[in-house]
């Protein structure tokens, strides 16, 4: 199959995805079943991450600060400035993409290889509906709340190791974090997350649902495989376009 | 009601699969579908449940054309088909009492109460009382196809679809399966369809069957006459082994 064919099956497998539940109160009980294993347990990789990275902007920044002329609360400036901007939204839900992303198409593409699909199938039950919604529901509620945990972590991590190891007083670091802040960037951040949470849910369940039974456990590992490289493409690809057109 | 197939051609890319197989798999029967590895029989089965189009032909339950339907109409003929799947297909996420549970809480409006008695019910009828809540990983291979019995017969269906239900048990347990599947066929009255290759469910559940020689309606006939019918193909298949041949020498 070639790239058109793959878009084409993948539009017309989120078409399905959207078709009304057979019974909302199964869908509720998977939406939060989803928002566990994508969501809850995601946080401790986050929060690691999340501090560490902020605690080595503040380094970085104050070791290329060497003109007595740039104001010491420029380190908390710039942190904030690469937390909020990049780092929380597009690196973290790169590193989900590749967490959250293999696991989903080892568990869908397991599914498949284990006629669990099927069974669904003949029971009359829609699949992709049953499989994917939640995922995607559970993606978009709960990345935000990852994304604005891992802004606040890296500030505070920044925070922590620029004031313990005296690089930079609390009331100048904090000076920088209010300097010149503009509310948007976090709305442009969010806005960001909010399509990449769509594309860390689907494409995987995407790769997951159509893997090749015949090809056994070894076509599900290279589902995930696949997975992970696409939806990191597409979350670069659309890092692009919302910042060309939400902030030149 | 019957399962009717009507010259029924399936292919993939070009390569023909089934060649224009018709059948009647009969009600209140233990239906078989027989053939080598390789000969169709999963994609035929496929075809009938409706998890494959069929490039021609039709498939018809109890007088209505499964084939013409649409996805809507299809799902009225669902609800009436229980199947169980080669290796299991059990939920790997719910427990046993979930699995049974799963058709119930998709397809009724029971309440809590009534679901727990029918899943009981099932359970009981597959002689697994108690297991409610282990998980499948935890089950023998032998009670996990029981579990898919019981989530297959969840909803009382009129159809039931068995594929290779003794794949990876040992002989014994291959008979429980079997004569579970023939009693619960006569106890509902239903139109089961068991696919194997195993010549002993041949001979204990064969009543009415199929068999496919790369893809084409081979022979039908039962357990008595597969015995004794002079197919080359046929003859293969029963007596395989060289034990087996020796024997029909002397049976013959
Ligand atoms: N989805 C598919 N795409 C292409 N070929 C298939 C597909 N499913 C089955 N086949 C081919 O059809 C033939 C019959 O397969 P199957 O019905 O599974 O045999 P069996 O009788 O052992 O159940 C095999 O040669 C298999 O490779
Ligand atoms: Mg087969």
């Amino acid at each position: 199959m070639n790239l058109f064919e793959h878009i084409g099956r993948f539009i017309l497998m989120i078409g399905q995805a959207f078709k009304k539940p057979e019974k909302w109160s199964v869908l509720r009980k998977n939406f939060i079943i989803e928002i566990n294993t994508i969501g809850i347990s995601s946080l401790s990789i986050v929060a690691l991450l999340s501090l560490f990275m902020g605690a080595v902007m503040v380094i970085q920044t104050a070791s290329n600060i060497d003109s007595p002329l740039i104001p010491a609360y420029t380190v908390g400036f710039a942190t904030r400035q690469s937390m909020i901007l990049e780092f929380s939204s597009t690196m973290i839900c790169l590193i989900l993409a590749g967490k959250v992303g293999s696991n989903i198409a080892s568990e869908v593409g397991t599914m498949r290889l284990t006629e669990q699909i099927d069974a669904l199938e003949v029971m009359g039950v829609n699949s992709i509906n049953h499989l994917v919604l939640p995922k995607i529901l559970a993606s978009l509620f709960i990345f935000p709340f990852i994304v604005l945990i891992s802004m606040g972590l890296g500030l505070i991590g920044g925070g922590l190791i620029g004031t313990q190891a005296g690089i930079i007083t609390l009331e100048k670091y904090i000076m920088g974090l209010q300097y010149y802040f503009d509310p948007f960037s976090i709305t442009y951040s969010l806005i960001k997350t909010l399509f990449f949470a769509f594309f860390i849910a689907t494409i995987p369940s995407y790769f997951g649902y159509y893997v090749n039974p015949s090809g056994g456990a070894l076509e599900v590992g290279k589902s995930g495989t696949k997975s992970v490289v696409a939806s990191s493409m597409v979350i670069l690809l659309i890092n692009l376009i919302i910042t060309y057109f939400l902030l030149l | 009601m019957s399962i009717i197939v009507n010259n029924v051609i399936k292919g993939f890319s070009g390569t023909e699969i089934i060649k224009d197989i018709s059948f009647e798999f009969e009600k209140g029967k233990t239906n078989l579908i027989i053939g080598q590895s390789g000969s169709g029989k999963s994609v035929l089965t496929k075809c009938i449940v409706g998890l494959y189009e069929v490039d021609s032909g039709e498939v018809i339950y109890g007088g209505e054309n499964f084939s013409a339907m649409n996805k809507s109409e299809r799902k009225k003929i669902r609800t009436q088909i229980g199947m169980l799947f080669q290796g299991s297909a059990l939920f790997d996420s719910y427990s046993v009492e979930q699995n049974v549970m799963f058709p119930l809480t998709m397809f009724t409006d029971m309440s809590k109460e009534e679901m727990l008695e029918r899943v009981n019910f099932c359970l009981e009828r597959v002689e697994l009382e108690n297991k409610n809540h282990l998980f499948p990983s935890e089950i023998s291979g032998g009670m996990q196809k029981r579990v898919a019995i019981a989530r297959a017969i969840a909803l009382n269906p009129q159809y039931l679809f068995c594929d290779e239900p003794n794949s990876g048990l040992d002989p014994k347990t291959s008979i429980v399966i079997d004569n579970l599947i023939h009693d619960l066929t006569k106890e509902y009255d239903m139109t089961t369809v068991v696919i194997t290759h195993d010549m002993n469910s041949v001979m204990e559940i064969g009543e009415n069957i199929l068999y496919i020689h790369e893809g084409e309606n081979w022979w039908t006939g039962d357990n008595h006459s597969i015995v004794t019918t002079n197919n080359q193909e046929i003859g293969d298949f029963v007596y395989a082994s060289e034990f087996m041949k020796q024997l029909r020498g002397k049976l013959i």
